[in-house]
């Protein structure tokens, strides 16, 4: 589909077909959620005006190998030594709500080291930094949307959210889909955490099937013998329907 | 077929600068480039503290309003900008200022084939934001397409002034104000 007539450049309305990106109403956190303090002052208080899916939301970055390094999707080998801790697998597939594979979509990770703390400057709770880990990860999904980190679990770690305020332990996940509208940052936790009955971020999710979705899956068969655990995270983005562009219905089709 | 449930939104947190920050991420467009401009701005909540720990991305059009993508339905073509990405992310700095060198978009199609005014549409990313917010820039100098912009139109007319990028020194200036007076308008997508 390279080709394009000069008359689809003069009148981009004849014989087109734009996706519509359709929106999991339910899924999505309140931007206003109070046990979470730090949204008090974050959210707006106008309603949000309706954004219709033309060009330039249906369209988005296309980031290549350009982004990447040669060992950034394994950050068990960015420095001199290994870091500590438990050395993990992180796999999946990153599909749209209709099941078809994102591929080419670069994925970028972060995470706090096994101790629980971030290399930033504004972590400075005492658990000790890690000299052999930077807790930063990017890679891009095959043809079938496949993706693989190599890293560590990452420890939890209290936060000044309210009294006892420990987060499970997680890693962040960017994702850019396709499109402007496909666009997601979200959290990858693991399962059976202790803390999730106590966590506000995770909870700001309504729905319990919605939240259980970011949790990762044990998962046996991909798990090293004699190296390293692995854990299964699916992400799913937003599907799209193709809508015919204005008149579309109205015109021969070739 | 059946619907897979998509995946939740969470915050970006704290750290985002660890995994969220490029060298090059504010060149939409390389410096040096003919008709090239930053755009400036400041993020700040609703105490209008500045936010810190923000992130904006960018996406826009090149200047003949062609998107180098496969779904842009009149075929990707190469941008008529050398080094021209399209996208821009800065994270905001200790006084929760950011900033993107780019090119004036030129006008793109809307879903009613109207042309729509120059447009940048920005993601805001933060600490405490369980999502992001999506707004729009506009340019203050694009009196007559912006006029006959639908998106625009269909902000409330007191919001509107908030989607317009001012004319500066080295190009425009754009503050994002997340709550309370003077409250940017935020999209639903």
């Amino acid at each position: 589909m390279t080709e394009t007539s000069a008359n689809a450049v003069e009148n981009p309305t004849d014989r087109l077909a734009l996706p519509r990106y359709l929106r999991d109403a339910e899924v999505h956190p309140h931007l206003d959620f109070e046990g979470y303090k730090s949204t008090a002052l974050r959210h707006p208080k106008q309603p949000l005006v309706a954004l219709p899916h033309a060009f330039t939301e249906i369209t988005g970055p296309l980031l290549g190998e350009g982004r990447l390094g040669e060992l950034d999707n394994d950050l068990t080998r960015q420095h001199a030594e290994e870091p500590q801790g438990q050395r993990i697998i992180v796999h999946g597939r990153v599909l749209d709500s209709d099941g078809r594979p994102v591929p080419q979509t670069l994925i970028e990770i972060w995470q706090a080291n096994a101790g629980g703390r971030y290399r930033h400057v504004v972590d400075n709770w005492p658990a000790p930094l890690d000299p052999n880990f930077t807790g930063l990860g990017r890679t891009l999904t095959d043809d079938q949307g496949r993706y693989t980190f190599t890293t560590v679990k990452p420890g939890a770690y209290p936060w000044k959210n309210h009294h006892n305020a420990w987060r499970p332990a997680h890693i962040h996940f960017s994702l850019f889909g396709r499109a402007f509208t496909q666009r997601l940052v979200t959290q990858m936790y693991f399962p059976d955490d202790p803390l999730f009955p106590y966590d506000p971020i995770f909870n700001s999710v309504p729905d319990e099937k919605a939240r259980q979705r970011m949790v990762s899956r044990f998962d046996l068969a991909t798990t090293q013998p004699d190296w390293a655990l692995a854990f299964e995270f699916d992400i799913v983005l937003r599907g799209s329907e193709q809508t015919p562009f204005e008149d579309a219905h109205d015109e021969d089709e070739e | 077929m059946t619907q897979l449930g998509t995946t939740p939104s969470q915050t970006v947190g704290p750290y985002l600068s660890i995994g969220l920050t490029w060298d090059d991420g504010v060149f939409v467009a390389p410096k040096g480039t003919p008709g090239g401009f930053w755009i400036r701005g400041r993020l700040t909540d609703g105490n209008r503290d500045t936010v810190p720990d923000g992130l904006i991305e960018t996406w826009q059009a090149d200047p003949e309003g062609r998107f180098n993508h496969p779904d842009d339905p009149r075929g990707a073509v190469a941008p008529s900008v050398e080094g021209f990405r399209g996208f821009g992310r800065s994270a905001t700095d200790a006084n929760g200022e950011w900033a993107v060198h780019t090119v004036k978009p030129g006008r793109v199609p809307g879903v009613d084939g109207a042309l729509q005014a120059p447009h940048v549409d920005v993601s805001v990313f933060a600490r405490g934001m369980l999502q992001r917010v999506v707004t729009r820039i506009y340019f203050a100098d694009e009196e007559a397409a912006n006029a006959s912009d639908s998106v625009l139109a269909s902000v409330p007319a007191a919001a509107r002034e908030t989607l317009l990028a001012t004319p500066t020194e080295d190009g425009y200036r754009f503050d994002i104000r997340l709550q309370g007076d003077g409250e940017t308008a935020f999209f639903a997508l």
